[in-house]
């Protein structure tokens, strides 16, 4: 291999006044050829223990030069087997794990979750659980938002936006925090209703988040949207066509920047998502930058979701009516036999499912994310449960999208796609 | 350890046990094919192929397809003007245990018509094996490699067909079948001892590491680098 000697004449340049004039740094040309690498390729490991990554999500780039030949993610890291849990568990004891796949997001998989189940079993819940629901789900569609904004903004190397968005996802955490009394680990959700109602002020408390939080938006939109930076790392960065990115089977807001509007919300409504008067931002060129420009437009129509399901949220039970289903109240139990019979039965036995199977799908923060349950007649707990999981269909993508592009680029790729690894490796 | 001293944890190794009567496997109503406009131009067009037809949890129609032209049908689906099912949403198995078969389920919806179908294979389990649809979808190629991880089903014409949840190397079978015990084949000692001895090999292919090695055995330029002389 030859070696470049290049000489530099480094001295202190006369021409330099003591005001200190930059002038033309004298860098000497070399002409030493470049070699040919044509054939050399070098394997380089992105991960799995890297903050550009998102989580411990290994990509082994083939590189030629600074061009990526190819790129293979490895998974797995942190695969915890909850489909095989699930199993072993009853329909409410599967919810504590839906929420620590996706903790960016995790009301809406607890909301998922017992969703399918509630289809699979032909319960329909109350309408105050609905727009409860709604409620939840919209507002951790921000809250995942939020941290792809923030962490792709540091990617790109501006750190303004992250502090922010961690300030407004605090807020969130701690709207979270009153209604579970957990921050990430929600499991909010019980078949049939909710684990309780929202508490006092709650409602006032997420008001004021949605008083001020457009303020921030508009703010993080100032300094990224038309950011030079940010528009060199990102447009034309991971392109792909409509055509491909439905063969590819990309869902959410990465489907719906190559300018496929499908959004499950719209083409699938469930709870009402039909009476919400909401647009489904689509982009043009699939890039990394119509990507950014989807999801900053989602968390405006969230808020609008988010204003319009507060003005609808009726009075009434969040809980099913019925005591096969939902647990009765602690004061009852303690007082009333027959209400100390059916929790006796629910706890230890858990809700009996009619034969079948059932595929329900919700639009996620990541992506359509469904949920396929199979019971047994009678059954307390599942004989599958299998989860959709959006990212990992997304991620799989990502040799798609990197092949041909600089090294760089692919920290910009990857965050573009918006992947959680707890979901991806279950 | 006898059974009367097992409490706690150790309990649920029991899990659910797979009944000994092999039930049926294809479960709700058997509804008017022409409820679906699918269903009808798949039982004109495949005949036989196509041999059942049954409503799931209300609505959600389920089609049972000769695993043997999955390809054909699924393709079919795909790309027949008038059903278009292009995006693949889903491919899972199903093992309802007791020796009866393992499913492939296909979850297929149509973005332009906004239609829903899901196809599902039977497989006994004898022969575990089917047609990959990566042809066909691309999106086919991480979830047809994660039903081979954890099912052991094979599919043909895959390109990459590896674990992918599991390692490389791992050895006690496929984790979501229903004879899986819940935490493994193997004692905790020897899950340990092999977590242990690990050779960093297991993490790349061959393919990998034929790119990797090549660079060092390159000649270099008069072999006189630093520290080359001891």
């Amino acid at each position: 291999m030859a070696q470049k000697t290049v000489e530099f004449t480094v001295g202190r340049n006369p021409e330099m006044g003591p005001g200190g004039t930059p002038v033309a740094s004298p860098l000497a040309p070399f002409d030493v050829p470049e070699p040919d690498l044509d054939s050399e390729h070098m394997l380089i490991n992105i991960g799995p223990q890297h903050p550009a990554t998102h989580g411990v999500l290994r990509l082994l780039c083939e590189l030629d030069g600074e061009t990526l030949v190819d790129v293979t993610p490895h998974i797995g890291y942190l695969h915890s087997s909850f489909e095989k849990l699930g199993e072993y568990r009853t329909w409410n004891q599967i919810v504590p794990l839906t929420d620590r796949m996706d903790y960016l997001a995790p009301l809406i998989y607890n909301c998922a979750y017992v969703m399918a189940v509630e289809k699979l079993m032909g319960i329909e819940v109350t309408e105050r659980c609905k727009v409860v629901r709604v409620i939840l789900m919209e507002m951790d569609r921000i809250f995942g938002h939020l941290l792809w904004l923030g962490t792709t903004a540091i990617d790109v190397g501006a750190m303004t936006p992250f502090l922010y968005t961690f300030e407004e996802r605090e807020r969130i955490y701690q709207l979270h925090e009153a209604l579970t009394g957990a921050r990430i680990t929600t499991s909010a959700t019980r078949v049939g209703g909710m684990m309780a109602d929202l508490p006092e002020g709650w409602i006032a408390q997420l008001e004021d988040f949605l008083s001020t939080f457009p303020k921030t938006l508009d703010e993080c939109d100032r300094l990224l949207t038309n950011n030079g930076i940010l528009i060199g790392r990102t447009q034309g960065v991971g392109a792909i066509s409509a055509e491909e990115a439905v063969n590819y089977g990309l869902t959410g807001p990465n489907l719906r920047a190559s300018g496929v509007p499908y959004d499950v919300r719209k083409d699938q409504p469930y709870y009402d998502y039909e009476t919400y008067d909401f647009e489904v931002p689509v982009g043009e060129h699939g890039d990394s930058y119509d990507r950014y420009l989807c999801r900053m437009e989602e968390m405006r129509q969230s808020l609008r979701i988010l204003r319009q399901a507060i003005d609808r949220l009726p009075e009434g039970p969040i809980n099913v009516p019925d005591p096969n289903i939902s647990l009765p109240s602690k004061t009852d139990c303690m007082s009333d036999m027959e209400s100390m019979i059916h929790h006796f039965k629910l706890i230890t036995q858990g809700i009996p499912a009619p034969e079948g199977d059932c595929y329900f799908a919700v639009e996620a923060s990541k992506g359509e994310l469904g949920m396929y349950l199979v019971a047994e007649e009678g059954g307390t707990k599942p004989v599958r449960w299998r989860i959709r999981p959006p990212s990992f269909v997304n991620i799989a993508a990502i040799g798609k999208l990197a092949r041909g592009h600089l090294i760089a680029d692919l920290i910009m790729i990857n965050a573009s796609l918006d992947i959680v690894l707890g979901e991806i490796d279950r | 350890m006898t059974d009367e001293t097992k409490s706690g944890l150790d309990a649920v190794d029991e899990g659910p046990v797979p009944s000994d009567a092999a039930g049926p496997t294809q479960v709700g109503v058997v509804p008017d094919p022409h409820s679906h406009p699918t269903v009808a131009a798949l039982l004109e067009r495949f005949g036989d192929a196509v041999y059942g037809h049954r409503i799931a949890a209300g609505d959600e129609h389920v089609v049972f397809a000769d695993p043997a032209r999955n390809l054909e049908i699924l393709g079919f689906l795909r790309d027949d003007p008038d059903q278009r099912y292009d995006l693949l949403r889903d491919v899972t198995a199903v093992d309802y245990g007791g020796g009866r078969p393992l499913q492939v389920v296909y979850v297929l919806w149509s973005i332009p018509n906004r239609r829903s179908l899901r196809v599902k294979c039977e497989l006994p389990l004898d022969a575990l094996a089917i047609d990959s649809v990566v042809p066909l979808w691309q999106a086919a190629n991480w979830l047809e490699r994660e039903v081979y991880d954890l099912f052991g089903i094979t599919f043909r014409g895959h390109p990459d067909l590896r674990r992918i949840m599991m390692p490389f190397d791992y050895a006690e079978g496929h984790p979501l079948r229903k004879d899986f015990p819940l935490r493994g084949r193997f004692s905790r000692a020897e899950q340990t001892r092999r977590a242990l001895s690990q050779d960093v090999g297991r993490f790349y292919t061959e393919h990998d590491i034929e790119i990797g090695r090549e660079p060092q055995e390159l000649p270099r330029a008069g072999e006189e680098t630093p520290g080359s002389e001891t």
